[in-house]
Order: structure tokens, then sequence, then C-alpha cells
């Protein structure tokens, strides 16, 4: 039945076959459109390379800035008989390089164009252009690299770097080409999408001939760089180069925070080393060097170091206890029979004020007992995981164990122990007060990084709240485009009148207390500090200030490390007080105590344990940024595939509407 | 079952070697289309789509070696129960599945694998539909039989319409060609196809323009092709009639892709008519793939040579526009070869089943060439602008584990019955 029906069935299968293959041929054979893009193969594709958004401060300064820089490639196909002697002279390289660069090039390929000369500035460039029509097969890209106008603030701003083989295999869109400079450390890091901008990408049609024949089917499918916002950061960068002079010679770190905002101020890491030595070519003379101090400048104290907050805890244990009911502003300890020792200071019985005033141990450890003791149980085994448990909700509101939220891409979150840290380590009902009364000094198992001591400093400022501290504030425009989260307000559920005694105690402490000698006295302004002295397994005490200021409506709020330096109203507090000098009056007044800080020198454990072996850090003059230095003889960037189909590289400028608004 | 030991037996191998052949030069030309001169991976890295549909080849040796093991007579016996369970999948899936660029067909089995039912549906549609149409007295002229052939093919692709998956849906019109060769009056598939050309007509020209063309061809043939004494009172009105509802149809269509069909569905038979009313937007495809290739010439640029497939010019570059690849790089000869390939086997695939003893096998191997067929000629003629974008993969060559795999079991089901076609089922 209906076999015939086969036949008709093929044929109508045949004839599409037969229509389409007509239609090819029109496509393929006859019409010849499209012929000169497709048999010559000479679409050539351009990229754009924007920009990277600069970094300001908080009254339009200058953080991080491009330099133009031209890199220099070679084809050695179309190098020709050349005068060796005279190039290597006109750049500055000597004969060796330019023979194993060379040799580099021609066995990676003859005809792709390889990374020659790495970074030659304008300068150079000028120089050297009108020599280049006798060295034919060189040619110039023009590139960028960061500047740091302000020389401050290397760890927080971080530095850029070719993209590492991981991250570039990680990339789950296909940005980045290898060889790509990205955002390594810092804000340079945290921002790298709002500050690379947008690559751009731009067909043009070439002829047999490689003449350009105009943009590809009028620039449809080409894609415009887009330049990289640039950050507007919270930093006071003369407050940060007041805070770098004063750490010259010591090792530590200082943060200062607008305690409404939570903007930050100031953030400082030392030893301290000039950005620029980390960008562009310096990068590989410099890095493992500082890699290798033994005072480790590379590494972020603020956000990333752990430390015992020490007697700046006290201001946390107090808070807590009169929350709780456990004491009040007038309670007064004896201060016998207490395990920990008391410093000599005037002033007993004391109350709450004095105890701050003058950091007594024994008062802050009956503080804590009288909290621990509220649980209303008789066996002290059962009361402690309870008291503590309720305890640690508590001073957890302050940040402490946890991350406070800045945006760097690396923040410790310290250690604030729970029951389940002591039952892991003493077995569940196995310890009770006495196990753990070292934290009511912040000693024990309490850690902190600077931040944290900052923002205790802002959350009594602002009498029981802070924001996260945050380092930009605004993207692309000031005071725009940042993450709502950074403004996140968090409260600490401590009733603000709490605060008073508290504060009162702390403003003593400058003017009358364990700050010595009025080297924290300010005239004018009412500074409310609290000295900490860190314990330190290895050598002298780490040296630890917090304050805010002025006592009512708060403009700052610091915290000041200074490592193997003792007791904390020595080294700390002058520098802090300092630094808030500089931020409310712009200047310095006090330079009398400037000038003792300046000349202070305190050399860590760890430096003297290295010795003679310890170099200081190397200063950067502003000529060595300028100087052509020959590209590490490995074959560097990867070069284009093929060389009928070049990938060649602009820039574009930004335009100055955001540069101009600032000032 | 004992006397089946070497399933080679019996195994068309001209089909197999024709199969073989698409399957490389697909997996070839994946490979050129994700492959990147700036960032070269080879071809058997598995991050890219070349690797994984190497991937995806080497486990239908695992298929293939399943279906021949498996006793012929369960495709037959087994028909309406595994028809009965892909429904039930189908519509399972509308549930199921999540959201892939706004259909959702695809089951999630895993982290990185997933599935579309749609793409299986057919073969299990194609079974059930030679049981149905083999039985003893079902006659596909009777009407009742008819309609109940009718729904086996036409359940399937509504639950994948509501999947959102059209492009699926629309291949089950690939059945028509089977009911013809049952014994479905020729008039159906004639009328469809006139149909399908004054649809065409209606997009490109004014339909009043069509109306009045309509109006002088009726004219012609009533002068013309009628014998005086045909020209009778009532053969007018017949005429009439034909006229009328031609031009229904007419004004249907317009109001048709105006009113009924999604937005995007209009862009993209617009592009057809005109692909520069929107060159940025569903114009793209068409205009990119035709540029492709066009530019490949006579005998192309050479593997991994091609411009246009790079750079991402062309979107969906090894799935659904792997053709474009093939006339890019392979050129006029090397499209022209696929196409050949294509012919033989589709023919090769015919003459087979007319070989069948038994009316399933048939039935089933029509099914097959039907199913292949359309997508043969709805892919590549949108790839070269003759019809509209509809997103169904070129069988064999296009990437995806789903298509590959359901082709694989759609053609060697049907090589495992004719491999027992002397026995009749």
């Amino acid at each position: 039945m209906f076999q015939d029906r086969k036949q008709i069935i093929l044929s109508f299968f045949f004839l599409v076959c037969g229509i389409y293959i007509l239609r090819l041929l029109y496509l393929q054979v006859i019409d010849d459109t499209y012929h000169t893009i497709g048999s010559t193969g000479a679409l050539k594709k351009e990229v754009q390379i924007p920009l990277r958004g600069q970094i300001y401060d908080r009254n339009g300064k200058l953080l991080v800035a491009n330099v133009d820089v031209y890199d220099m490639y070679v084809t050695p196909y179309k190098v020709k008989q050349m005068d060796t002697t005279t190039f290597c002279r006109l750049f500055n390289i000597t004969r060796s390089y330019f023979d194993s660069t060379m040799a580099i090039a021609k066995s990676y390929s003859r005809n792709r164009a390889t990374l020659f000369l790495r970074q030659l500035s304008k300068e150079d460039y000028a120089r050297v252009a009108d020599a280049m029509v006798s060295f034919p097969g060189f040619t110039f890209e023009l590139s960028f690299f960061r500047t740091y106008p302000a020389r401050t603030m290397a760890n927080a701003l971080g530095y850029i770097g070719e993209i590492s083989k991981k991250a570039y295999e990680a990339q789950e869109v296909e940005y980045y080409r290898s060889g790509d400079y990205i955002g390594i450390t810092g804000l340079e890091k945290q921002y790298e999408m709002e500050l690379r901008g947008r690559r751009g990408v731009k067909f043009t049609m070439m002829n047999v001939h490689g003449e350009n024949k105009g943009s590809y089917s009028n620039g449809e499918y080409d894609t415009l760089a887009v330049i990289g916002k640039n950050l507007f950061t919270t930093v006071d960068v003369e407050v940060q180069q007041l805070a770098d002079s004063l750490f010259q010679g010591k090792t530590g770190c200082a943060v200062a925070i607008e305690p409404k905002t939570g903007e930050i101020l100031a953030m400082g890491s030392y030893p301290y080393y000039d950005p620029n030595m980390l960008s562009g070519k310096q990068f590989s003379k410099y890095f493992k060097e500082l890699y290798k101090n033994p005072d480790k400048p590379l590494n972020d104290r603020v956000a990333t170091g752990f430390f015992r907050p020490g007697s700046t805890f006290k201001l946390v244990q107090a808070l807590v206890a009169l929350q709780l009911g456990a004491i009040t502003p007038s309670t007064a300890f004896p201060l016998g029979g207490a395990p920990v020792k008391c410093h000599n200071h005037p002033g007993s019985p004391n109350d709450l004020h004095n105890a701050v005033r003058f950091s007594c141990n024994p008062y802050f450890y009956n503080v804590f007992r009288k909290t621990m003791s509220l649980g209303g149980e008789t066996n002290p085994f059962k009361e402690a995981p309870v008291m503590l448990s309720k305890w640690h909700d508590m001073v957890e509101k302050f940040g402490y164990g946890q991350k406070l939220g800045i945006d760097l891409p690396s923040e410790s979150s310290g250690l604030l122990p729970s029951v389940k840290y002591y039952d892991k380590r003493y077995g569940s009902f196995q310890w009770k007060f006495s196990n753990i009364y070292s934290l009511s000094i912040g000693e024990g198992e309490v850690s902190v990084n600077m931040l944290k001591m900052a923002n205790l400093a802002a959350t009594i400022a602002n009498r029981g709240y802070w924001v996260t501290p945050h380092l930009v504030r605004g993207v692309g425009q000031n005071g725009k485009g940042v993450n709502p989260d950074l403004r996140t307000v968090h409260r600490t559920g401590i009733d603000p009148q709490h605060f008073e005694a508290i504060i009162g105690g702390m403003q003593d402490a400058v003017e009358r207390g364990t700050v010595g000698g009025g080297a924290g006295i300010v005239e004018g302004i009412a500074i409310c500090g609290k000295t900490g002295t860190s314990q330190n397994k290895k050598g002298k005490d780490n040296s630890v200030f917090i304050a805010f200021a002025p006592r009512y409506n708060p403009k700052i709020a610091i915290a000041v490390m200074v490592q193997n330096a003792g007791f904390g109203g020595s080294v700390a507090a002058p520098i802090a007080t300092l630094m808030i000098e500089k931020y409310l009056k712009r200047k310095i007044e006090r330079t009398a105590i400037k000038e003792r800080m300046l000349n202070l020198s305190i050399k860590t454990v760890e430096a003297m344990a290295a010795g003679a072996a310890a170099k200081p850090i190397p200063t950067l003059t502003p000529e060595s940024t300028s100087k052509p230095t020959p590209a590490a003889p490995v074959a560097p960037t990867k070069p284009q595939k093929e060389s009928e189909k070049p990938v060649k590289t602009t820039f574009i400028k930004p335009k100055d509407e955001n540069l101009n608004k600032t000032k | 079952m004992a006397r089946d030991i070497d399933i080679r037996e019996g195994i068309d191998w001209t089909t197999v070697w024709l199969y073989a052949a698409l399957v490389f030069f697909g997996w070839l030309n994946i490979y050129a289309a994700v492959y990147n001169p700036e960032n070269p991976i080879t071809i058997f890295s598995t991050s890219h789509n070349a690797g994984k549909q190497l991937l995806f080849i080497s486990s239908t040796f695992v298929l293939i070696l399943i279906i021949l093991f498996v006793d012929y007579k369960v495709y037959d016996s087994f028909a309406y129960i595994f028809y009965g369970f892909v429904i039930l999948l189908l519509i399972a899936t509308i549930f199921l599945a999540t959201e892939i660029k706004g259909s959702r067909s695809w089951i999630k089995l895993g982290s990185t694998f997933s599935l579309q039912p749609a793409e299986f549906s057919k073969i299990f549609t194609a079974l059930a539909l030679a049981r149905f149409l083999s039985t003893q007295g079902v006659n596909i002229s009777k009407v009742r039989d008819a309609i109940v052939a009718g729904l086996l093919v036409f359940v399937p692709p509504i639950i994948i319409i509501l999947q959102k998956e059209t492009g699926s849906a629309l291949t089950f019109a690939a059945f028509i060609a089977v009911f013809y060769r049952e014994g479905l009056p020729g008039i159906y598939p004639a009328l469809g196809i006139a149909l399908a050309i004054l649809f065409v007509l209606v997009l490109f020209f004014n339909k009043f323009y069509v109306v009045a063309g309509l109006a002088v061809a009726c004219g012609l043939f009533w002068y013309m092709f009628l014998k005086r004494y045909e020209r009778t009172r009532q053969n007018l009105i017949r005429l009439g009639g034909v006229f009328v509802i031609a031009s229904a149809f007419v004004f249907g269509v317009k109001f048709f892709t105006t009113n009924v069909l999604q937005p995007h569905q209009q862009k993209r038979i617009q592009v057809l008519v005109n692909p520069d009313s929107d060159p940025l937007g569903a114009g793209w495809n068409v205009t990119q793939s035709r540029v492709a290739i066009s530019s490949g010439g006579i005998i192309g640029k050479g593997y991994l040579q091609g411009t246009q497939t790079k750079f991402d010019f062309v979107p969906e570059q090894s799935t659904d526009f792997i053709f474009c690849t093939v006339g890019e790089e392979w050129g006029f000869v090397g499209s022209v070869v696929v196409i050949l390939i294509f012919a033989a086997l589709l023919n090769r695939i015919i003459n087979l089943a007319e070989k069948q003893r038994s009316k399933f096998s048939r039935i089933y191997g029509y099914c097959v060439a039907s199913i292949l067929f359309f997508h043969l000629f709805v892919n590549i003629g949108m790839t070269i602008g003759l019809m509209p974008v509809i997103g169904i993969p070129l069988p064999f060559l296009s990437y995806g584990g789903s298509s590959l795999w359901s082709f694989t079991i759609l053609l060697f089901i049907f090589l495992k019955l004719d491999a027992h076609r002397s026995y009749k089922v």
C-alpha cells in the first residue's frame, strides 16, 4: 500500500536539500559581499583598555593615580640589520640583555610581537621616538602603572599586579587575559570591579593589503571602553601622614574612625613603606625585600592582626555589668583578695570612675566576678556557663569575635570565647569563674585587631552604637554608589545612661590618670581615653591607647598600638592625641611632644632577633619611578596569537569631570 | 535470545558510518566554535564544550550497546508504557525544571548535568505511533484512527509548549510525513504546503496584494485550466469558496502574527523578511550567521581559521548555529558534503524502512527519517536565512548531551529493529 509515496517523500527531502545547496552556492560562491572579510581573514580586533579609576582622600586629595607609560614590543622578523650598540645606549640596557631578550622573542615567535622593554616614561618615549626610524620591528604600546602621590596607606590601598594563574582560571565570566593587571590586595582588590572599568573592543575591516577599510558594519559590534570609576575614600591624608611620621622607627598601627558615620579617617600599619615600591616594574625589585623584613611591613596590622585587648577591655566589662545591674557607678570593691595585682594609685576606696581612671585590675576582677555570679546557681560549675553565655552575647554586640565588615578583602574576626570554647577545653561543667577570670582585664582567651579597639572607642563615643567601619564613601561620585551595608548601624543594647560614668573616668585617665605627665592633654579639647598594656609573649608589652574626642559630640575615635613599647600611656597615648589634635585643630601646637615622638625609636623583638640582617626599608626618590628598567628576561605578557589578526591595545583617557568636581 | 549473542549481526554498517562521520565532524566543529586563538585550550579540555561533547560521544557507546542488547520485541511491546512514562516526565518537568533562558524544560541531575526530556519524547512518540498504526485493523484514512494517531502526536508538543520550548514542540510536525506514507490523503500535506506558501507570501507582501493575487490566480485557473464544460455554477461556487477561505487565512495570518505571537516570536519572523529591521537585536543571529557562512567562500578559511564564528559574533555558536562554523571554515564544499551525508542517511533509512517486513519497523523508520529531516530543514534553513530562528539542534553535529543522545537512541532503535527485519514482529 502506498509504496509510491516513498518516492514522493524522498523527492521532497532531496528537493529541500537541493534548494539549500543552491542557496549556499549563492551565498558562498556567487555573492561576494562578505568575501573580503572572509578570505583574507582581516577583521582586526582592537582592544581598548580603559584607565583604572583613581583614588581620593576625603578632602579630594589624590591618593592613587595612573602614569602613562609605553611598553616596547619587538617583532623579530621585521628587525633589520641594526646598530645594536646605539640601540642599547639609547635605552640604557646592556648588550647581554638585548641578546637574551631577542633570543627569547625569536624562540617564542618570529612574527608575533613580544614584550621587549616595559614601562618607558613619556619623556623617554619622546627622546627615542625619532631615533626609532632606524630600528624597524620595534613598536610601542601605551600602558599605565599606578602611582601614589601621597606615598601612604600602602596596605589599605593595596597594589595591582598581573593576574595569577589561579585567579585567571577561576574567573566565571571570561574577562581577564593572562598578563592583565588586577587588584591583588587592599582596596584595589575589594573594588576591582568598579576600578577596572570595562574593556572596549573595536572591529576594523582590512583588505588584502592590510589597509584599513573602516570600521566593520559601521561599528555595530564594537563596544566602547568605559573608564574605571574613581574611589572617594574617607581617609584624611594629613592625619594619615602625621601618623606615618610619628611612627618612624616604631612598629605598630593606628586607626581613627569618625564615630557617627563609621568612616575611617586614618589607617596605618607600621613599619611603613612607600606604596610606589610595589608599582609596575618596581615590584619585583622591592617585593622580596619587604616580604623578608622581620617586622612584616606587608601585613596589615589594623584589620588582620591579633592582639590581646588588655585594659581597654575593662570598659566593655564595666558596661556589661552596668547593663546587667551587677554594679552601679558608685559600687566600690575592696582591693585585696583578687588574684590580679594593682598598680599603685591613690584614691582607694575607688568607685567606677576612679577604677577607669587608674585602670584598677582588682576592681574589674570583682566586676566580672559579680557579673558571673548573677546566675542564681549555687554550683559554680553550673553557674559559669549560664552567665558566660549571657555575657558572650552582650560582648559580641560590640563586634568582638566577629568581622566588623570593613570594605577590605581580609579582616580577622578575633576571638571571643564562648561556652562551647571552654567546654571543649575543660569539658562540660568542668570549669568555673576561676578558670576564666583573666578575661576581666582583657587577657586570656580574648583577642582582637586594632580596628575593633578603635570601634570600641567609637561605640563609647556614640553612647551605645557603632557604624560598620569603612574606607570608601563614594564610588564614581563622592557620596554615591557605596554598598549600603557599609552604613549599617549596630546597637550594643547598652543603655546610654551607663556610659557617662565610664566616659568621665576616661577623661580623667587622660588628664589626671594613667596617661602620665599630661602627655595626652590638648588645650581646648576634652579627650576621653583608656590605656592598655597588652601582654606580649616575647619581650616588652605592647603599648595600647584608645580614645575619642571631644567628650560631647565626638568627631574622632582612635586606637593606637606600638609594639614592645611598654605601658600604654607612654608612647601610644601621645601619638593618638597628636593625631586627634591634628584632625580637630588642623595643626600641632604641642611641638615638644611631637619632637619627642619623632625621635623615639623602638626596635621590635623580631627585628632584634634578626639583628644585623634586618635592613631598614628603603625609601624611593621621585626620579627612580621614571627610569626605564629592562623587563624581566622572561617572555612576559602573552603575545598575540596570530600576526594577521593583531590585537592592538589602545588607551583612552579619562574625561576629567569627576576630578574637577572634587576640587 | 541465545542466538543473539553477536550483537553486530545484521547491523547496517552504512548507516553507522554515516552517523559516525556526522558525529565526528560535529565534534571538530564544536571545538572550532569555542576555539579562542588568544587563549587556546585543547580539544579534550572538559572545561569547554568540545571536551564535554567528547564525554557525551563516549557515553553514547554505552547507550548503543544497551539498545543493541535489549530484545528487539521490547520496543514494540512496551511502546505505550514508554509513551505514558515520557508524558508523565514531561508534565513533571514543568514543575521540577529550573528556568533556563525563559524555558522550563531542563531537569537538573546533580550539579553540572541536566537533561531535556522534550528531546527524548520524540523517540517514544515515534514508537507509540508506530505501534498504533501497525495494529491490526487500524487505518489512518479512517477518521477515528486518524484522530487517535493525531492525539498521540499532539499531546507531547502541547506539554512542551507549556514548558516554553516552542522550537522542540514544532518538530512534532515532522510526523505528517509518516501519516502521508501510511495513507493519509495527499490533499492534507498538499494543503499544508499551500498554506505555508501563503503564510510566507503574507509576511513578505501587503495582505491586500496577496488577496488581489489570489483573485487573479483564481481567474486564471477558471479560464486557463478548466475546460468549458467544467465551468459549471457548482464549480464556480467551489472556487469562490476556496478564494474566500484563502483570503480569510491571509487576514488570519496577519492577525496571528501581530496579535497572538509573543513579541520575540514576531521579531524572529520579521527579521527573516528584513534582517536589517533590527540588526543588533533579533536580526543579530540571522545577519551574523549569514555573514559567517558566506565569508567561507568555496573552500572555506580552513579549520580553526574562522573569524566570524570567533569573537562571539554568533551566539549559540556550538549548539543551534554549528552549521555557521562548518560554512565559514569548510566553505561551500564542506557545507555541501554535510548536506549530502544527511541526504544519504535519509535515503538509506527510508530504503531500509521500505524493506521491513513488519509494519511497526517500517513506520518507525519513517518516523526516524522525518524527525531527522525536519531538524535539518529548520536548522540549516535558519542559518542560511531561509527559515525564522527556531532553536532546535542540528542532529549529531550540535553540541549537547540531550540532543546527541536522543538522536542516537532514535537511530539505533531503528538499526536494532532492522537487524531483525526477517522476523515479523
